[in-house]
Protein backbone atom coordinates (compact mmCIF):
# COMPACT_ATOMS: atom_id res chain seq x y z
CA UNK A 1 0.00 0.00 0.00
CA UNK A 2 1.07 3.49 -0.15
CA UNK A 3 3.57 5.00 -3.07
CA UNK A 4 0.27 4.54 -5.38
CA UNK A 5 -1.27 7.49 -7.73
CA UNK A 6 -2.55 10.66 -5.91
CA UNK A 7 -6.44 10.86 -6.18
CA UNK A 8 -8.54 13.60 -7.67
CA UNK A 9 -10.14 15.93 -5.00
CA UNK A 10 -14.06 15.42 -4.97
CA UNK A 11 -16.30 12.42 -5.08
CA UNK A 12 -14.03 9.13 -6.27
CA UNK A 13 -15.69 5.76 -6.77
CA UNK A 14 -14.61 2.35 -7.52
CA UNK A 15 -16.14 -0.01 -9.27
CA UNK A 16 -16.85 -2.45 -11.75
CA UNK A 17 -19.39 -4.03 -14.12
CA UNK A 18 -19.29 -7.58 -13.42
CA UNK A 19 -20.49 -6.56 -9.77
CA UNK A 20 -24.87 -6.28 -9.47
CA UNK A 21 -24.23 -3.14 -6.56
CA UNK A 22 -22.52 -1.24 -9.13
CA UNK A 23 -24.61 -2.03 -11.86
CA UNK A 24 -27.41 -1.33 -9.37
CA UNK A 25 -25.79 2.40 -8.69
CA UNK A 26 -25.15 3.21 -12.21
CA UNK A 27 -28.04 6.04 -12.01
CA UNK A 28 -27.09 7.01 -8.38
CA UNK A 29 -23.14 7.79 -10.13
CA UNK A 30 -24.84 9.79 -12.91
CA UNK A 31 -27.23 11.77 -10.65
CA UNK A 32 -23.99 12.64 -8.35
CA UNK A 33 -22.50 13.65 -11.93
CA UNK A 34 -24.85 16.16 -13.36
CA UNK A 35 -25.03 17.46 -9.70
CA UNK A 36 -23.11 20.94 -9.96
CA UNK A 37 -21.78 21.05 -6.35
CA UNK A 38 -20.39 17.56 -7.26
CA UNK A 39 -16.19 16.69 -8.91
CA UNK A 40 -16.87 13.13 -9.53
CA UNK A 41 -14.49 10.82 -10.47
CA UNK A 42 -15.27 7.01 -11.44
CA UNK A 43 -12.38 4.10 -11.38
CA UNK A 44 -13.60 1.34 -13.26
CA UNK A 45 -12.05 -2.02 -12.96
CA UNK A 46 -13.21 -3.65 -15.85
CA UNK A 47 -14.72 -1.82 -18.48
CA UNK A 48 -14.02 1.68 -19.47
CA UNK A 49 -17.50 2.34 -20.99
CA UNK A 50 -19.30 1.63 -17.78
CA UNK A 51 -20.83 3.45 -15.79
CA UNK A 52 -22.98 5.31 -18.38
CA UNK A 53 -23.93 8.86 -17.66
CA UNK A 54 -20.45 9.95 -16.00
CA UNK A 55 -18.26 12.54 -17.69
CA UNK A 56 -14.77 11.33 -16.42
CA UNK A 57 -14.04 7.52 -16.12
CA UNK A 58 -11.15 6.42 -15.56
CA UNK A 59 -10.12 2.59 -16.31
CA UNK A 60 -7.87 1.51 -13.59
CA UNK A 61 -6.19 -1.28 -15.74
CA UNK A 62 -3.57 -1.95 -13.92
CA UNK A 63 -5.72 -1.77 -10.54
CA UNK A 64 -2.75 0.38 -9.56
CA UNK A 65 -5.36 2.77 -7.94
CA UNK A 66 -7.96 -0.20 -6.23
CA UNK A 67 -4.36 -1.87 -5.26
CA UNK A 68 -2.39 0.89 -3.91
CA UNK A 69 -5.52 3.09 -1.91
CA UNK A 70 -6.30 -0.29 -0.38
CA UNK A 71 -9.87 -0.48 -2.25
CA UNK A 72 -11.22 -4.71 -1.02
CA UNK A 73 -15.04 -3.70 -1.86
CA UNK A 74 -16.82 -2.44 -5.11
CA UNK A 75 -18.55 -0.24 -5.27
CA UNK A 76 -16.25 2.12 -2.71
CA UNK A 77 -16.94 5.98 -2.57
CA UNK A 78 -14.44 7.80 -1.30
CA UNK A 79 -14.20 12.12 -0.64
CA UNK A 80 -11.21 13.76 -1.04
CA UNK A 81 -9.96 16.97 -0.06
CA UNK A 82 -6.36 18.64 -1.03
CA UNK A 83 -5.67 14.66 -2.23
CA UNK A 84 -6.25 13.11 0.91
CA UNK A 85 -8.71 10.74 1.93
CA UNK A 86 -11.29 12.26 4.20
CA UNK A 87 -14.47 9.67 4.19
CA UNK A 88 -14.79 6.22 2.82
CA UNK A 89 -18.22 3.83 2.11
CA UNK A 90 -18.12 0.54 0.98
CA UNK A 91 -21.09 -1.22 -0.71
CA UNK A 92 -24.58 0.71 -1.32
CA UNK A 93 -26.13 2.65 1.21
CA UNK A 94 -28.48 5.46 0.93
CA UNK A 95 -27.73 7.25 4.54
CA UNK A 96 -23.66 6.51 4.11
CA UNK A 97 -23.82 7.80 0.29
CA UNK A 98 -25.64 10.83 1.67
CA UNK A 99 -23.37 11.84 4.17
CA UNK A 100 -20.14 11.24 2.07
CA UNK A 101 -21.28 13.17 -0.96
CA UNK A 102 -23.69 15.91 0.99
CA UNK A 103 -25.73 14.83 -1.99
CA UNK A 104 -29.98 14.19 -0.66
CA UNK A 105 -32.22 12.09 -2.48
CA UNK A 106 -30.11 9.64 -3.59
CA UNK A 107 -31.17 6.50 -5.70
CA UNK A 108 -34.65 7.07 -4.40
CA UNK A 109 -35.64 3.89 -6.49
CA UNK A 110 -33.09 1.70 -4.74
CA UNK A 111 -33.20 -0.10 -1.97
CA UNK A 112 -31.88 1.44 1.59
CA UNK A 113 -28.72 -0.90 1.40
CA UNK A 114 -26.94 -3.32 -0.50
CA UNK A 115 -23.27 -4.83 0.10
CA UNK A 116 -20.60 -4.76 -2.79
CA UNK A 117 -18.63 -7.43 -4.68
CA UNK A 118 -14.51 -8.18 -4.31
CA UNK A 119 -12.46 -5.81 -5.93
CA UNK A 120 -10.65 -7.25 -8.84
CA UNK A 121 -7.47 -6.04 -6.83
CA UNK A 122 -8.09 -8.16 -4.13
CA UNK A 123 -9.16 -11.35 -6.25
CA UNK A 124 -7.38 -14.56 -5.28
CA UNK A 125 -6.29 -15.05 -8.52
CA UNK A 126 -4.80 -11.56 -8.66
CA UNK A 127 -3.51 -10.98 -5.57
CA UNK A 128 -0.06 -12.49 -5.68
CA UNK A 129 0.51 -10.60 -8.69
CA UNK A 130 -0.41 -7.20 -8.43
CA UNK A 131 1.69 -8.10 -4.77
CA UNK A 132 4.75 -8.46 -7.14
CA UNK A 133 3.49 -6.09 -9.63
CA UNK A 134 3.61 -3.05 -6.95
CA UNK A 135 5.89 -3.92 -4.09
CA UNK A 136 8.18 -6.22 -5.86
CA UNK A 137 11.12 -3.34 -5.59
CA UNK A 138 10.99 -3.35 -1.85
CA UNK A 139 12.69 -6.81 -2.12
CA UNK A 140 16.48 -6.37 -2.21
CA UNK A 141 17.36 -9.94 -2.84
CA UNK A 142 19.64 -10.75 -5.93
CA UNK A 143 17.32 -12.04 -8.60
CA UNK A 144 18.15 -15.72 -10.04
CA UNK A 145 17.02 -16.78 -13.10
CA UNK A 146 15.79 -20.05 -13.56
CA UNK A 147 15.88 -21.42 -17.54
CA UNK A 148 13.15 -22.67 -19.12
CA UNK A 149 14.33 -26.05 -19.44
CA UNK A 150 16.11 -26.36 -15.70
CA UNK A 151 14.03 -27.96 -13.13
CA UNK A 152 13.95 -25.24 -10.73
CA UNK A 153 13.74 -27.83 -7.58
CA UNK A 154 17.39 -29.10 -9.16
CA UNK A 155 18.57 -26.06 -9.31
CA UNK A 156 18.24 -24.99 -5.58
CA UNK A 157 20.29 -28.67 -4.77
CA UNK A 158 22.25 -27.90 -7.38
CA UNK A 159 23.10 -24.20 -5.84
CA UNK A 160 23.35 -25.39 -2.62
CA UNK A 161 21.11 -24.03 -0.85
CA UNK A 162 19.09 -27.20 0.13
CA UNK A 163 19.93 -29.40 3.52
CA UNK A 164 19.12 -32.51 1.58
CA UNK A 165 15.73 -32.45 1.89
CA UNK A 166 13.65 -30.51 -1.57
CA UNK A 167 12.59 -27.11 -1.37
CA UNK A 168 9.63 -24.67 -1.87
CA UNK A 169 11.07 -21.90 -4.66
CA UNK A 170 11.50 -18.81 -3.41
CA UNK A 171 9.44 -16.71 -6.43
CA UNK A 172 8.82 -13.06 -5.63
CA UNK A 173 5.23 -13.84 -4.91
CA UNK A 174 6.00 -16.38 -2.02
CA UNK A 175 8.29 -14.12 -0.61
CA UNK A 176 6.43 -11.24 -0.48
CA UNK A 177 3.09 -13.19 0.55
CA UNK A 178 6.04 -14.73 3.81
CA UNK A 179 6.78 -10.61 4.42
CA UNK A 180 2.88 -10.29 5.16
CA UNK A 181 3.56 -12.36 8.26
CA UNK A 182 5.28 -9.90 9.96
CA UNK A 183 4.86 -6.15 10.66
CA UNK A 184 8.54 -5.28 10.25
CA UNK A 185 10.21 -3.75 7.28
CA UNK A 186 12.29 -6.44 4.78
CA UNK A 187 15.17 -4.46 5.24
CA UNK A 188 15.21 -4.37 8.84
CA UNK A 189 18.55 -6.12 10.21
CA UNK A 190 17.60 -9.03 12.31
CA UNK A 191 21.46 -10.82 13.61
CA UNK A 192 24.78 -11.06 12.16
CA UNK A 193 24.61 -14.43 11.55
CA UNK A 194 27.74 -17.25 12.05
CA UNK A 195 30.15 -18.07 10.87
CA UNK A 196 30.30 -15.63 7.75
CA UNK A 197 28.96 -13.07 10.04
CA UNK A 198 26.97 -11.78 7.47
CA UNK A 199 23.88 -9.00 8.56
CA UNK A 200 20.57 -10.83 8.12
CA UNK A 201 17.27 -8.99 6.96
CA UNK A 202 13.91 -9.97 7.50
CA UNK A 203 13.88 -10.42 3.76
CA UNK A 204 16.30 -12.86 3.97
CA UNK A 205 15.29 -14.65 6.98
CA UNK A 206 11.71 -14.28 4.80
CA UNK A 207 13.31 -16.17 1.91
CA UNK A 208 14.74 -19.26 3.86
CA UNK A 209 11.41 -20.04 5.55
CA UNK A 210 9.61 -20.18 1.95
CA UNK A 211 12.59 -22.44 1.18
CA UNK A 212 11.65 -24.69 4.44
CA UNK A 213 7.92 -24.83 3.78
CA UNK A 214 6.83 -22.29 6.23
CA UNK A 215 2.99 -20.27 6.44
CA UNK A 216 3.91 -16.66 6.95
CA UNK A 217 2.33 -16.88 10.42
CA UNK A 218 5.12 -18.90 11.19
CA UNK A 219 7.60 -15.84 10.51
CA UNK A 220 7.82 -13.99 14.00
CA UNK A 221 8.50 -17.36 15.17
CA UNK A 222 11.61 -17.68 12.86
CA UNK A 223 12.71 -14.30 13.26
CA UNK A 224 12.78 -14.80 17.13
CA UNK A 225 14.56 -17.73 16.75
CA UNK A 226 17.36 -16.21 14.54
CA UNK A 227 17.27 -13.57 16.97
CA UNK A 228 18.30 -15.93 19.89
CA UNK A 229 20.29 -17.84 17.93
CA UNK A 230 22.86 -15.12 16.75
CA UNK A 231 23.38 -14.11 20.90
CA UNK A 232 26.88 -14.23 22.08
CA UNK A 233 24.98 -16.62 25.21
CA UNK A 234 24.13 -19.02 22.69
CA UNK A 235 27.07 -18.83 20.55
CA UNK A 236 25.44 -20.71 17.69
CA UNK A 237 29.08 -20.29 15.56
CA UNK A 238 30.62 -23.04 18.23
CA UNK A 239 27.30 -25.04 18.37
CA UNK A 240 27.89 -25.10 14.37
CA UNK A 241 31.56 -25.85 14.65
CA UNK A 242 31.75 -28.42 16.93
CA UNK A 243 32.47 -32.22 16.47
CA UNK A 244 29.78 -33.35 19.29
CA UNK A 245 26.41 -34.44 17.19
CA UNK A 246 24.08 -30.75 18.22
CA UNK A 247 22.57 -28.45 17.22
CA UNK A 248 19.85 -25.27 17.21
CA UNK A 249 16.83 -27.16 19.78
CA UNK A 250 13.39 -24.16 19.18
CA UNK A 251 11.15 -24.42 22.36
CA UNK A 252 7.94 -22.67 21.74
CA UNK A 253 5.69 -20.94 24.61
CA UNK A 254 2.74 -18.81 24.69
CA UNK A 255 -0.48 -18.40 22.52
CA UNK A 256 1.55 -18.21 19.08
CA UNK A 257 1.31 -22.24 19.33
CA UNK A 258 -2.26 -22.16 19.07
CA UNK A 259 -2.49 -19.75 16.73
CA UNK A 260 -0.61 -21.24 14.41
CA UNK A 261 -1.13 -25.08 14.82
CA UNK A 262 1.36 -26.14 16.69
CA UNK A 263 1.68 -29.70 17.77
CA UNK A 264 2.38 -30.08 21.70
CA UNK A 265 0.26 -33.58 21.96
CA UNK A 266 0.86 -36.94 20.01
CA UNK A 267 4.12 -37.28 18.76
CA UNK A 268 5.16 -33.86 19.78
CA UNK A 269 8.89 -34.47 19.26
CA UNK A 270 8.58 -36.34 15.40
CA UNK A 271 6.89 -35.57 12.03
CA UNK A 272 3.55 -34.48 10.57
CA UNK A 273 2.75 -30.89 12.09
CA UNK A 274 3.65 -27.81 9.55
CA UNK A 275 4.82 -25.27 11.74
CA UNK A 276 7.00 -27.73 14.10
CA UNK A 277 8.66 -29.08 11.25
CA UNK A 278 9.36 -25.98 9.07
CA UNK A 279 9.83 -23.46 11.51
CA UNK A 280 13.08 -25.55 13.04
CA UNK A 281 14.01 -26.45 9.38
CA UNK A 282 13.68 -22.19 8.21
CA UNK A 283 16.35 -21.60 11.70
CA UNK A 284 18.62 -24.38 10.02
CA UNK A 285 18.50 -22.39 6.64
CA UNK A 286 19.67 -19.06 7.72
CA UNK A 287 22.74 -20.50 9.23
CA UNK A 288 23.41 -22.26 5.90
CA UNK A 289 22.41 -20.14 3.46
CA UNK A 290 23.23 -16.66 5.34
CA UNK A 291 25.43 -17.49 7.60
CA UNK A 292 27.49 -19.91 5.63
CA UNK A 293 27.57 -22.65 7.84
CA UNK A 294 27.68 -26.04 5.92
CA UNK A 295 28.76 -29.79 7.21
CA UNK A 296 32.05 -30.30 5.84
CA UNK A 297 32.60 -26.65 6.10
CA UNK A 298 32.56 -24.83 9.73
CA UNK A 299 30.19 -27.35 10.70
CA UNK A 300 32.25 -30.28 12.02
CA UNK A 301 30.01 -32.47 13.23
CA UNK A 302 31.54 -35.97 13.50
CA UNK A 303 28.28 -37.62 13.21
CA UNK A 304 25.61 -35.34 13.69
CA UNK A 305 21.97 -35.74 14.64
CA UNK A 306 18.82 -35.82 12.68
CA UNK A 307 17.22 -33.15 14.78
CA UNK A 308 20.15 -30.35 12.58
CA UNK A 309 17.38 -30.92 9.46
CA UNK A 310 14.87 -29.44 12.21
CA UNK A 311 14.43 -29.61 15.44
CA UNK A 312 11.28 -27.28 17.15
CA UNK A 313 8.27 -27.99 19.37
CA UNK A 314 5.88 -26.40 21.92
CA UNK A 315 5.15 -27.20 25.02
CA UNK A 316 1.94 -28.51 26.49
CA UNK A 317 0.99 -25.76 28.55
CA UNK A 318 -2.82 -26.49 29.14
CA UNK A 319 -1.97 -29.93 30.22
CA UNK A 320 1.11 -29.35 32.55
CA UNK A 321 0.97 -29.86 36.20
CA UNK A 322 3.33 -26.90 36.34
CA UNK A 323 3.88 -23.30 35.16
CA UNK A 324 5.40 -23.26 31.70
CA UNK A 325 9.07 -23.06 30.44
CA UNK A 326 8.86 -19.20 29.85
CA UNK A 327 7.14 -18.14 33.28
CA UNK A 328 10.04 -19.86 34.93
CA UNK A 329 12.67 -18.11 32.69
CA UNK A 330 10.89 -14.64 33.44
CA UNK A 331 8.03 -13.94 30.94
CA UNK A 332 4.79 -13.17 31.44
CA UNK A 333 2.04 -16.30 30.47
CA UNK A 334 0.52 -14.10 27.69
CA UNK A 335 3.60 -13.72 25.93
CA UNK A 336 4.65 -16.17 23.49
CA UNK A 337 8.45 -17.10 23.50
CA UNK A 338 10.83 -19.61 21.76
CA UNK A 339 13.94 -20.83 23.69
CA UNK A 340 16.78 -22.31 22.36
CA UNK A 341 18.28 -25.05 23.80
CA UNK A 342 21.87 -26.25 22.39
CA UNK A 343 20.77 -30.39 21.84
CA UNK A 344 21.44 -33.71 20.54
CA UNK A 345 18.57 -35.75 19.39
CA UNK A 346 15.93 -36.62 22.10
CA UNK A 347 16.13 -40.55 23.53
CA UNK A 348 13.12 -42.09 25.49
CA UNK A 349 13.19 -42.95 29.48
CA UNK A 350 10.38 -45.88 29.75
CA UNK A 351 8.81 -46.45 33.51
CA UNK A 352 5.84 -47.91 33.18
CA UNK A 353 5.38 -48.86 36.99
CA UNK A 354 6.63 -45.80 38.93
CA UNK A 355 3.02 -44.35 40.88
CA UNK A 356 5.13 -42.78 43.18
CA UNK A 357 6.48 -39.06 42.56
CA UNK A 358 9.56 -40.22 44.11
CA UNK A 359 10.30 -43.48 42.25
CA UNK A 360 9.46 -41.55 38.47
CA UNK A 361 12.68 -38.96 40.30
CA UNK A 362 14.87 -41.97 40.43
CA UNK A 363 14.19 -43.06 36.79
CA UNK A 364 15.19 -39.59 35.83
CA UNK A 365 17.66 -39.36 37.80
CA UNK A 366 19.43 -42.27 36.47
CA UNK A 367 19.16 -41.76 33.17
CA UNK A 368 20.35 -37.92 33.63
CA UNK A 369 23.05 -39.28 34.41
CA UNK A 370 24.30 -40.91 31.22
CA UNK A 371 23.83 -37.51 29.49
CA UNK A 372 27.06 -37.34 27.40
CA UNK A 373 28.65 -39.55 29.51
CA UNK A 374 28.24 -40.90 32.94
CA UNK A 375 31.21 -39.91 34.11
CA UNK A 376 31.44 -36.20 33.24
CA UNK A 377 29.93 -33.86 35.75
CA UNK A 378 29.20 -30.21 35.64
CA UNK A 379 29.62 -29.97 31.66
CA UNK A 380 26.48 -30.32 29.70
CA UNK A 381 22.91 -28.96 30.92
CA UNK A 382 19.75 -31.40 29.68
CA UNK A 383 15.75 -30.64 28.79
CA UNK A 384 13.32 -32.99 30.31
CA UNK A 385 10.65 -33.31 28.42
CA UNK A 386 7.53 -34.71 31.00
CA UNK A 387 5.14 -36.73 29.07
CA UNK A 388 1.61 -36.69 30.22
CA UNK A 389 1.08 -39.44 32.12
CA UNK A 390 3.86 -38.95 34.02
CA UNK A 391 3.36 -35.82 34.61
CA UNK A 392 0.29 -37.16 36.15
CA UNK A 393 1.90 -38.69 39.24
CA UNK A 394 3.78 -35.51 39.71
CA UNK A 395 0.80 -34.24 39.97
CA UNK A 396 -1.50 -36.39 42.19
CA UNK A 397 1.61 -36.34 44.86
CA UNK A 398 1.39 -32.32 44.69
CA UNK A 399 5.29 -31.89 43.51
CA UNK A 400 6.01 -28.41 41.95
CA UNK A 401 8.59 -28.33 39.51
CA UNK A 402 11.16 -26.50 41.73
CA UNK A 403 10.50 -29.20 43.85
CA UNK A 404 11.36 -32.12 41.40
CA UNK A 405 14.37 -30.24 39.59
CA UNK A 406 15.93 -29.95 43.84
CA UNK A 407 14.65 -33.87 44.04
CA UNK A 408 16.75 -34.61 40.30
CA UNK A 409 19.88 -32.54 41.54
CA UNK A 410 20.15 -34.78 44.97
CA UNK A 411 19.56 -37.96 43.04
CA UNK A 412 22.22 -36.90 40.36
CA UNK A 413 25.15 -36.23 42.91
CA UNK A 414 27.83 -38.47 42.16
CA UNK A 415 30.72 -39.52 43.98
CA UNK A 416 34.52 -38.13 43.09
CA UNK A 417 35.97 -41.70 43.60
CA UNK A 418 33.24 -43.28 41.15
CA UNK A 419 33.85 -40.88 38.27
CA UNK A 420 37.56 -39.98 38.34
CA UNK A 421 39.48 -41.49 35.43
CA UNK A 422 40.07 -44.92 35.20
CA UNK A 423 37.23 -45.54 37.62
CA UNK A 424 35.01 -48.47 36.77
CA UNK A 425 37.66 -50.05 34.30
CA UNK A 426 36.61 -46.05 32.44
CA UNK A 427 39.70 -44.40 31.24
CA UNK A 428 36.96 -41.24 30.55
CA UNK A 429 35.98 -39.27 33.69
CA UNK A 430 36.30 -36.05 36.24
CA UNK A 431 40.30 -35.14 36.62
CA UNK A 432 42.27 -36.82 39.80
CA UNK A 433 41.98 -33.62 41.36
CA UNK A 434 38.25 -34.04 42.57
CA UNK A 435 39.14 -36.70 44.89
CA UNK A 436 36.59 -37.62 47.48
CA UNK A 437 34.28 -35.04 46.71
CA UNK A 438 30.82 -35.18 45.71
CA UNK A 439 29.89 -33.76 42.31
CA UNK A 440 26.92 -32.70 40.62
CA UNK A 441 26.23 -33.95 37.37
CA UNK A 442 24.31 -30.59 36.25
CA UNK A 443 24.85 -26.92 37.54
CA UNK A 444 22.00 -25.37 39.36
CA UNK A 445 20.41 -24.31 36.27
CA UNK A 446 21.60 -27.23 34.19
CA UNK A 447 18.07 -28.92 34.17
CA UNK A 448 15.04 -27.65 32.17
CA UNK A 449 11.60 -29.44 32.74
CA UNK A 450 8.94 -29.25 30.01
CA UNK A 451 5.84 -30.95 29.48
CA UNK A 452 4.60 -32.20 26.24
CA UNK A 453 3.68 -35.34 24.10
CA UNK A 454 0.34 -37.55 23.80
CA UNK A 455 -1.95 -39.04 26.51
CA UNK A 456 -0.95 -42.40 26.54
CA UNK A 457 2.55 -43.90 27.08
CA UNK A 458 4.15 -43.64 30.08
CA UNK A 459 7.33 -42.35 28.94
CA UNK A 460 9.17 -38.91 28.65
CA UNK A 461 12.35 -37.83 26.97
CA UNK A 462 15.87 -36.25 27.74
CA UNK A 463 17.40 -34.04 25.14
CA UNK A 464 21.11 -33.81 26.45
CA UNK A 465 23.38 -30.48 25.92
CA UNK A 466 25.96 -29.25 24.61
CA UNK A 467 29.37 -28.00 26.66
CA UNK A 468 27.96 -25.12 28.91
CA UNK A 469 28.78 -21.89 30.34
CA UNK A 470 30.97 -19.05 28.68
CA UNK A 471 32.88 -20.98 26.22
CA UNK A 472 29.83 -23.25 25.19
CA UNK A 473 25.97 -22.32 24.87
CA UNK A 474 23.60 -21.40 27.18
CA UNK A 475 19.84 -21.45 26.87
CA UNK A 476 18.79 -18.38 25.38
CA UNK A 477 14.69 -17.08 25.17
CA UNK A 478 13.24 -14.47 23.02
CA UNK A 479 9.90 -12.74 22.83
CA UNK A 480 8.11 -13.44 19.75
CA UNK A 481 7.47 -10.12 17.92
CA UNK A 482 4.31 -9.09 15.44
CA UNK B 1 8.72 -20.49 -18.93
CA UNK B 2 11.70 -19.38 -17.09
CA UNK B 3 11.51 -18.66 -13.44
CA UNK B 4 12.64 -15.84 -11.04
CA UNK B 5 14.19 -16.89 -7.73
CA UNK B 6 15.00 -14.77 -4.59
CA UNK B 7 18.79 -15.74 -3.69
CA UNK B 8 18.59 -16.70 0.06
CA UNK B 9 22.42 -16.71 0.65
CA UNK B 10 24.58 -14.11 2.37
CA UNK B 11 25.25 -13.14 -2.01
CA UNK B 12 29.03 -12.91 -1.23
CA UNK B 13 30.34 -12.47 -4.66
CA UNK B 14 32.62 -13.95 -6.03
CA UNK B 15 31.75 -16.83 -3.85
CA UNK B 16 34.99 -17.86 -3.15
CA UNK B 17 37.22 -15.39 -1.93
CA UNK B 18 40.77 -14.93 -3.73
CA UNK B 19 43.99 -16.00 -1.62
CA UNK B 20 46.63 -13.77 -1.07
CA UNK B 21 49.47 -14.67 -3.17
CA UNK B 22 52.06 -17.14 -1.41
CA UNK B 23 55.27 -15.61 -0.09
CA UNK B 24 58.15 -17.13 -2.30
CA UNK B 25 60.42 -16.81 1.07
CA UNK B 26 60.55 -16.30 4.73
CA UNK B 27 63.45 -14.09 4.98
CA UNK B 28 62.31 -10.58 6.48
CA UNK B 29 59.10 -11.69 7.37
CA UNK B 30 57.15 -11.91 10.65
CA UNK B 31 55.29 -15.29 11.41
CA UNK B 32 52.41 -15.14 13.86
CA UNK B 33 51.67 -19.07 15.63
CA UNK B 34 48.10 -18.74 16.52
CA UNK B 35 47.21 -21.21 19.03
CA UNK B 36 43.09 -21.60 18.79
CA UNK B 37 43.30 -23.09 22.60
CA UNK B 38 42.28 -26.61 21.79
CA UNK B 39 44.18 -29.32 23.49
CA UNK B 40 47.48 -29.73 22.28
CA UNK B 41 47.41 -27.59 19.72
CA UNK B 42 50.01 -25.71 21.80
CA UNK B 43 52.74 -28.78 21.16
CA UNK B 44 52.50 -28.75 17.38
CA UNK B 45 53.19 -25.20 17.59
CA UNK B 46 55.79 -24.88 20.42
CA UNK B 47 57.85 -27.74 17.73
CA UNK B 48 56.96 -25.20 14.55
CA UNK B 49 58.30 -22.08 16.66
CA UNK B 50 61.61 -24.02 17.71
CA UNK B 51 61.88 -24.79 14.15
CA UNK B 52 61.73 -21.41 12.71
CA UNK B 53 63.10 -19.13 15.24
CA UNK B 54 66.05 -21.77 14.87
CA UNK B 55 66.34 -21.19 11.59
CA UNK B 56 66.37 -17.06 12.20
CA UNK B 57 63.19 -16.09 11.80
CA UNK B 58 60.83 -13.55 13.95
CA UNK B 59 57.96 -15.39 15.75
CA UNK B 60 55.18 -14.44 18.09
CA UNK B 61 53.01 -15.95 19.47
CA UNK B 62 48.67 -15.69 19.35
CA UNK B 63 46.00 -17.59 21.22
CA UNK B 64 42.36 -17.30 20.93
CA UNK B 65 40.51 -17.20 24.20
CA UNK B 66 38.62 -20.04 23.09
CA UNK B 67 38.46 -22.46 20.08
CA UNK B 68 34.41 -22.43 20.22
CA UNK B 69 34.17 -19.11 19.41
CA UNK B 70 35.96 -17.07 16.38
CA UNK B 71 38.88 -14.79 17.13
CA UNK B 72 37.52 -11.67 18.81
CA UNK B 73 38.28 -8.90 16.45
CA UNK B 74 41.15 -7.26 18.39
CA UNK B 75 42.89 -10.16 18.07
CA UNK B 76 42.48 -10.48 14.47
CA UNK B 77 43.88 -6.91 14.01
CA UNK B 78 46.49 -7.61 15.62
CA UNK B 79 47.82 -10.16 14.18
CA UNK B 80 47.06 -8.40 10.79
CA UNK B 81 49.54 -5.72 12.19
CA UNK B 82 52.24 -7.71 12.78
CA UNK B 83 52.83 -10.36 10.91
CA UNK B 84 53.38 -10.97 7.51
CA UNK B 85 52.24 -15.16 7.53
CA UNK B 86 50.16 -17.13 9.94
CA UNK B 87 49.98 -20.60 10.97
CA UNK B 88 47.15 -21.82 12.72
CA UNK B 89 46.84 -24.49 14.41
CA UNK B 90 43.91 -27.06 15.04
CA UNK B 91 43.89 -29.82 17.45
CA UNK B 92 41.93 -33.47 17.85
Amino acid sequence: MGDGPLLPDGIVAIVKRDCPTCRMVEPVLAQLDADPHVELTVYTQDDASFPSGVGKVVLDEDLAVSYHHGIETVPTLLRVEGGVERDRTVGWSRAQWTACTGVDGLGQELPDMRPGCGSLSVDPTMVDELRVRFEGHRLAARRVQVGALEDEIETMFERGWSDGLPLVPPTEARVLRMLEGTTRAPGDVVAVVPPDLVECTVEKIAINAVLAGCKPEYLPVVIAGVEAACTDEFNIHGLLATTMPVGPVMIVNGPVRARIGMNAGVNVLGQGNRANSTIGRALQLVIRNVGGGRPGGVDRAAQGNPGKLTFCFPEDEEGSPWEPLHVERGFDAGASTVTLFPGEGPRGIVDQLSREADSLARTYAACLLTVQHPKLPMAFDAVLVVGPEHGRVFAEAGWTKAQLRERLHELTLMAGKDIVRGAQGIAEGAPEWVGDAQLPKFRPDGILIVHAGGGAGLFSSIIGGWVNGETGSQPVTKEIGA
Amino acid sequence: MSHVLLDPTSERSPSQRERVDRPSSLDGRTVGLLDISKARGNVFLDRVDEVLRGRGFEVLRFAKPTFTKPAPIDLRHEIATKCDVVIEALAD
